[in-house]
């Protein structure tokens, strides 16, 4: 199906559960409604998207959750996405439908420091462990030193 | 053109020579190497000891564990997570021991100079380097000459006479 059909279809069983806006074929959804929403793209026989192909995270001024969806049995596509308040990033975790789920989502939490409520085991998965703040956050600034070691290039003597 | 130890060894025998040169011939001959990689600079490695370029025709073997490594080749892009291992495993080496630092990332940080938070910008900051091999990665002919030069290095040596620079 294409994005419009899987639109029009979702329309008529969840009514108010996600918006499409910015022209964009991207359905947005809030965190309270993600896993209602997740579940029927799952078990629903018409759009059956049976795997999780990433889990993206980004940082635009609000924080938000990316999941690319894969249907095997329909080939087809769609994105759904989750923004959160940056202070208080929590969205609840999908690997109880995609088991997939778990390193996407701990790689965003390394990175992005986005809460997956009820994740199994959410911890860094690529930073050290005693790592301190997120990184790939707009507003992360590079230490200056980690455990000794100088972080920032030295340019004394430069041009 | 003086003639080489094993020249003059096969000719009568018995070589009289100052046991530093020994020692450092025999070290030189045989700079065994330490077997990791962390980037795309471990490709060219493995293509450097792999059987078209060669890396044994110097003596240069790699050995899976530091316990029998006297080099170790820093092939690719430290990030700090990794540079406390790479100070661990460059402590068990077994003395003397040397460091070639392959490529841009190890030598200086590379393309992640401004933006690599997680980089750290030259690993001479965690292990002293005795051999800089540039390039982004370095073709197997370069790691080559960076062995060499590692070779005429310790040829300079003075391992007895305790005056030589290297702990």
């Amino acid at each position: 199906m294409k994005f419009s059909e899987i639109a029009d279809h979702l329309n008529q069983k969840l009514v108010d559960k996600f918006v499409i806006k910015d022209g964009l074929d991207v359905l947005f959804v809030e965190p309270e409604n993600l896993l209602e929403v997740m579940s029927f793209l799952n078990s629903d026989k018409s759009t059956s998207f049976d795997t999780l192909l990433c889990i993206t995270a980004y940082d635009d001024k609000i924080l938000g959750s990316a999941y690319n969806l894969f249907s095997l049995e329909e080939k087809h596509y769609i994105e759904v996405r989750v923004e959160v308040d940056r202070d208080n990033p929590i969205i609840p975790t999908v690997e109880s439908i995609w088991k997939a789920a778990n390193w996407h989502e701990r790689e965003a939490y390394d990175l992005f420091g986005i809460k997956y409520e009820g994740h199994s085991d959410l911890r860094r998965i690529l930073l050290p462990n005693d790592w301190e703040g997120y990184p790939l956050r707009k507003d992360f600034v590079t230490p200056e030193f980690y455990n000794g070691m100088p972080v920032p290039k030295d340019k004394t003597d430069w041009e | 053109m003086e003639k080489t130890l094993l020249e003059r060894f096969q000719e009568d025998n018995v070589v009289v020579e100052k046991l530093d040169n020994i020692i450092n011939w025999a070290r030189a001959g045989s700079p065994w190497f330490f077997q990791f990689g962390l980037a795309c600079c471990a490709i060219e490695m493995m293509a450097a000891a792999a059987p078209r370029h060669d890396l044994e025709r110097f003596g240069a073997m790699p050995r899976a564990t530091p316990r029998q490594a006297d080099v170790m080749i820093v092939a690719g892009t430290v990030s700090l997570k990794m540079a406390s291992r790479v100070r661990r495993l460059w402590e068990q080496m077994a003395e003397p021991r040397y460091v070639i630092s392959m490529g841009s990332c190890a030598n200086s940080g590379g393309p992640y100079w401004q933006h690599g938070y997680h980089v750290l910008k030259g690993v001479d900051h965690v292990v002293p380097v005795d051999v800089y091999v540039p390039g982004c990665p370095p073709r197997p002919e370069a790691l080559i000459e960076g062995i060499i030069e590692l070779q005429n290095k310790i040829k300079e040596e003075t391992p007895l006479r305790k005056k030589s620079k290297k702990v």
